[in-house]
This record gives C-alpha cells, structure tokens and sequence, in this order.
C-alpha cells in the first residue's frame, strides 16, 4: 500500500536535460522507479538515455501526459521558472506535483498556491527532496539505498535530516512504508496534517516519524491533528532549538519571527499531543523503536 | 534583505505610499543642508541602523533650530546606537536621514506579511502605533485587526473600509487610507518584499495617513529581479563573512560560539549545532554547503569558518543526497591544505560515494578524526574545543 507513490505510479520529469533533472533522472531509473518521460521545451521528440532506457522528451507536459499516461511529475526546473512549471503540471491534470526547485520567490508561490485551489493536483514541496516508498518508486533526489522497506512513516521538512533518521531506522533494522519531504518553504503544497492523515488511514503504516523546525505552526497544527485522530504512535524531532531569532536558517522558512515559532514551544506542543521527541537528531530512530 | 528607513521610503514614494520630505545626509554639513532644504522647523534627525528600538536608544532627536540640528548630528554620526535589537556592542551609526516634521494627530500601527497558515498576504492594524507589536499580539491581542489578502483580488475596498473603522479614521483620513492601504499592497507584492511594518503610521491632524517609519524587508530569492533593490545592500550593516558565502551561494550565519559548522541541508545544519550545544559545546555559525556542493563551494566554506578567530574546532557533517560525498572530501582535504589546518577537524560522511569520500580523507595525510554518527561527531568535535 504505502502512501502517495508505488510501484505502479507512472513519472515523468520537468527539466530533464538540466544537471540535476538529468543526474536525478538516471538515478531514479536505477532505484527502479516508472520514469515514462521528460519535458524540456524544444527538445520534444529527443530521448533521454538513462540505464540502457530510453526516455521520450516532450515539449509540454501536456504532450507527455497524452503520449506516456504519467500520474505524477517531478520538477528540477531553476527557480524563475518553477512556478510556471507547476502550473502547467496542474494544467495537465497530473495527480502529483514533486518540486524539488530551492529558492522560488514566495509571492510566486501565492499565486501558484492560489491558482491550484479547486485543483485535483497535490504539491509536494517546493524545496523538498522528493517522495520514497522503498522498493518501489523514488521521485526525487534522496539516496536510495539507504531506505528499506517496512512500516515506519517518515514526514519531514528538510531534505537531509529526513535522510539522517531513515538512515537510524535502516541501521536498526526498521524498515519504511513511504518517506515524504514536505519542504522547507513557507508556502508548499502539502503539510504536515496533510501527510499525518494518510499515514493514519495507510494500512501498511505502524508508526510514523515527524521532523519539523523553526518558523510558522504547521508542527503545532500537525500537533492538533495528532491529539485529535492519530490512532498510531508518533516520534519527532524538531531542529533549530540554538536558532536565533530573525534570522533566516537556510531555508526560507526557517526562522523565529514570533514567540510561539519557536523550537521549544514546537516540542512542548507536540509533546502534550502525545509525540515523543528525539532530544538530540541522533535519537530519532531510538526515539521511535521506543514506541514499537 | 533588509535595507535603511530612507530606502524604504524611497520604495513607498516610489508607489504612492505617503511618507514625508527628507534627506540621507552623511556629514554634519549634509544634514544642515538637508534641513535647509525642507526649509521649515522642527525637522527630524534619525539614525539609520538596520536595527530597530532607535529612537529609545538615543538615534532619534526634534531639531527646532539650525544649531540643533548640527548639534544632534554631531552626536547621532559615529555613535554606537545601542537597541534591543543590535545586541550589547550597538551598531555604528554611519548615515542620518532628515525628515521633516508633521502634526501627529494619532500614532497607529500597521504591518503587512505573509500569513504561512493561509498562504496570504495579511495586514496587521493596530490603534497601539509605537508600541512593541509582538507584545500587543501577546497581551492584548483583541487590539489587532488581521486581514487577508486574495491574491486573485488584490486588497478590496471593503478590507480598506473594515481596517479604517477598526483604525477609528474619520472622513478625510477614511479618504487617505482608500489610497494609502492599496498603494502599500501593491508595493509589497510588486517589490517581492517579504515583510512590511510601518510604526508608527501616523493621522496627521490634517486628516492625512503618513508612514513616519518604515521597515521593509526583501525576498533574497526573488532578488534577481530587482537589481535596484540589490543597489540598495548596505556592508556595513551586514556581517563580512556572511556577505563572502553569498558569493559562493552558501548558507552562512555567524554565532558567539567556538565550535565551526560545515553541513549540507538546512535541517541537517540546525540539528546539527543542536547537538553541539546538546554535548555541552557551542556552535561558531550555522552554514549550509547547500545541494550542489561543488570543491570551489566547498574550499570557500572552509576558508570562511577558518576566518572566525573564535573557532577552536571545525566539524563537517555531510549526509549526501544530491551532495557527494568524494566532492566534498575533495573539498575539505583542498581547502584544508591550501588555508593550513590549525585547529582539529572531524568529519562524519555518510550517503552517495560515502566510501569513496573516506578513502579521500585518509589518504590525504591530514590529522582528520573521523566520525559515525551525528552523536560521536558532536561529541568529539565538543571535546576538542573544549582541550583547544
């Protein structure tokens, strides 16, 4: 089962030519993931050659949902012209949107969050690191071979540290259902809430891991639906607690602004929710075998 | 970014936002020129610091003659303007900004930003102008009006009518607010700023809204599209190193403590120095090799951490995923040789070629400690500042 992505989920990649779109794309083939096409602009008609395969490149993602029936799209595309590539993703009528893009402007991020109301598309990021169920289907740019698979949930808003506690449960023999990277930005497409309540329904999910961090209250939200509806146990960690205020911490939305953003008050919060809190980014695996 | 009160005002003039006649002046001749030039007392010398709090820290002086205003800018030049936000050592105040006076009739309070819950711009009003907003929204929070914006829309009418009635205006200053509020929106979306506070914004008595101060800060990624607003970069008022890591596109923050941070990934970077200060250690800067690690980014890091005199002990903490970890191995034993390592430096990697990337830092012949694990990093790093 899993969430969002499995080994059926046909994909397809926005910005293949690039040196990250192409780098990524032939690694996602290799971890075994249905990579049907690619879209670059005037390159349609070309083939992207990746492990012996080769990848049809189309010059709209429109063509190339029509032609390779794609469910899900992953976008490398440079910042100034990643919103555009979502919007055409929407367009298309793709189930997902992966936007792996760091450093879109946020007012493009209003508009595309705005344009996408009444949409049947979710966005997964910007300025994530993509979805993983192991053994099946990768979209994005994590390792792969650190995953195993299993029945632990991993949610997170940052990219390596989402790797750092897969990499604990693998070392500890627990394996995971799906890892989602829902971004470090402060407007994404999908949110903590939006991920909890798919784990919760996922029959194949036991447990979940959630990683947040400074700025805004999307943990404190994750918080309420926890205490609410969670039916399985959670375990959590959330970085930056020596942040200074105003500062911005790397990713944009990274930062103290107000006095409830703040790492402390995340973890009081989540820890009256009933999630257990890893008290250093080494414990997250420990943190949540605990709880098996 | 953030930039001076008179740049703000610029952007304002620039779309309508009323503000007031002033000058930037450099010099104690500059701002008597400066006043002669609004030719009508009293006038306004303000420091210009990034920081906010000036005018309680002294940056803030009424010059009703000529003789004070040379007076109050031979003070505030040169000062070190001390204010709840710059921290203890203050910061040197290098510019002034004379500003005409007005009749305040009313001191208000208004700030526009994004509201993350609802992906919004969102204004904050408030009738307590020139109080500290955070401690209205914590105390009294029923004294703050919040609207959203609908970027499909724009800012309505009726929001500018609901924020004016909360804002008690009356007729001309209703009137003022109808051009006033739009012209703010309009600003903040056009200019990709990424916070707007205006506080005071004042009712003259004349019936006019006026923003006597203005802080306005940028979108950094959004930059590229506003090379006026890049002009507008003071150095001064920003940190060197951090500066020298924007021209190689690294993450850099520099901190009070003694233990040097290299991590790729924000996240990764703040739980990183988390675990520094959890270990009983405390980090020297937060700094994000970011995904594209290349050696040039890499060496440039190393250099900027190795210019920090406070820095005892460096740790690299590299989990590659679009980072490799050879690349960054490659980087670290370069840099390490070109800038001479003179403090101890251990290196955890793991992830994409990690075996390759160790096979590097062992064969380079440097004194590396090698780690596993984010706890036997952070550890080991804290123990060898702490006996540095």
């Amino acid at each position: 089962m899993a969430i969002m992505v499995n080994k059926d989920t046909r994909v397809i990649v926005q910005g293949i030519t690039g040196d990250a779109g192409s780098f990524h794309a032939k690694q996602m083939v290799a971890y075994g993931t249905k990579l049907v096409g690619g879209v670059t602009p005037n390159k349609g008609g070309t083939f992207f050659n990746a492990d012996k395969a080769n990848i049809p490149i189309f010059n709209t993602v429109r063509d190339a949902v029509k032609e390779t029936g794609a469910q899900a799209t992953v976008v490398y595309v440079p910042p100034q012209f990643a919103g555009d590539a979502i919007l055409e993703a929407v367009d298309a009528g793709l189930d997902l949107v992966v936007t792996i893009t760091e450093g879109i402007p946020v007012m493009d991020m209003v508009k595309v969050k705005r344009a996408m109301a009444g949409s049947k598309t979710r966005l997964l990021g910007p300025n994530c690191p993509g979805v993983i169920t192991p053994d099946e289907c990768k979209i994005g740019i994590m390792p792969g071979h650190i995953h195993k698979r299993g029945h632990v949930g991993v949610v997170s808003r940052s990219g390596t540290l989402t790797y750092e506690a897969v990499h604990q449960l693998t070392q500890l023999g627990i394996g995971q259902s799906t890892c989602v990277g829902i971004g470090g930005d402060p407007v994404n497409g999908t949110d903590f809430v939006d991920v909890l309540k798919m784990f919760n329904e996922d029959p194949d999910t036991n447990a979940v891991i959630m990683i947040g961090e400074i700025g805004g209250n999307a943990e404190i939200r994750g918080a309420e639906y926890i205490k609410k509806h969670m039916k399985k146990p959670v375990a959590g960690f959330i970085a930056g607690r020596t942040a200074p205020p105003g500062r911005r911490m790397g990713h944009a939305g990274a930062i103290v602004s107000g006095g409830k953003d703040t790492a402390d008050h995340k973890v009081r919060v989540l820890t009256e929710a009933g999630v257990k809190i890893a008290p250093t980014p080494a414990d997250m695996g420990t943190t949540l075998k605990s709880m098996l | 970014m953030k930039v001076h009160e008179y740049q703000g005002k610029e952007i304002f003039r620039r779309f309508g936002v009323a503000v007031l006649e002033g000058h930037l002046a450099t010099t104690v001749d500059d701002a008597v020129a400066a006043a002669r030039k609004i030719g009508k007392y009293p006038v306004v010398v303000k420091a210009q610091i990034h920081a906010g709090g000036r005018g309680k820290g002294g940056g803030v002086k009424l010059a009703k003659t000529e003789d004070e205003v040379r007076a109050h800018a031979k003070a505030i030049l040169g000062m070190q303007l001390v204010t709840h936000q710059t921290g203890p050592k203050g910061q040197k105040v290098r510019k002034l900004f004379i500003e005409a006076g007005c009749n305040i009739a009313r001191e208000l309070y208004l700030g526009l930003l994004l509201d993350r819950e609802s992906s919004r711009l969102t204004f904050i009003a408030s009738n307590e102008g020139g109080m500290e907003i955070e401690k209205v929204a914590e105390e009294t929070p029923e004294k703050l009006l919040k609207v959203q914006v609908d970027p499909a829309t724009g800012l309505s009418p009726f929001q500018v009518r609901q924020m004016g009635y909360f804002l008690k205006l009356d007729g001309p200053a209703m009137k003022s607010a109808m051009k006033f509020l739009p012209a703010l929106y309009k600003a903040y979306g056009e200019m990709d700023c990424t916070l707007v506070e205006i506080n005071p914004l004042v009712v003259t008595k004349e019936g006019e809204l006026v923003a006597l101060d203005a802080k306005v800060n940028f979108d950094d990624n959004a930059l590229y599209r506003h090379p006026d607003v890049e002009e507008m970069r003071d150095p001064d008022e920003e940190d060197a190193k951090e500066n020298e890591a924007k021209k190689y596109d690294l993450s850099y923050i520099s901190l009070d403590g003694n233990v040097g941070c290299m991590v790729n990934g924000a996240g990764l970077a703040m739980a990183t120095m988390d675990a520094i200060k959890f270990f009983g250690g405390a980090p020297a800067n937060f700094l994000d090799v970011g995904g594209g690690a290349t050696q040039d980014k890499v060496t440039a890091a190393f250099k900027i951490i190795l210019s920090d005199p406070n820095v005892k002990a460096v740790l690299v903490n590299i989990f590659g995923g679009i980072a490799k970890c050879d690349v960054i191995a490659g980087g670290v034993v370069g840099a390490a040789k070109e800038v001479g390592l003179k403090v101890p430096l251990v290196v955890r990697l793991e992830g994409t070629n990690v075996d390759l990337g160790r096979k590097i830092l062992k064969d380079s012949g440097l004194p590396i400690t090698s780690a596993e694990g984010v706890r036997d990093a952070a550890e080991k790093v804290v123990k060898a500042a702490a006996s540095a």
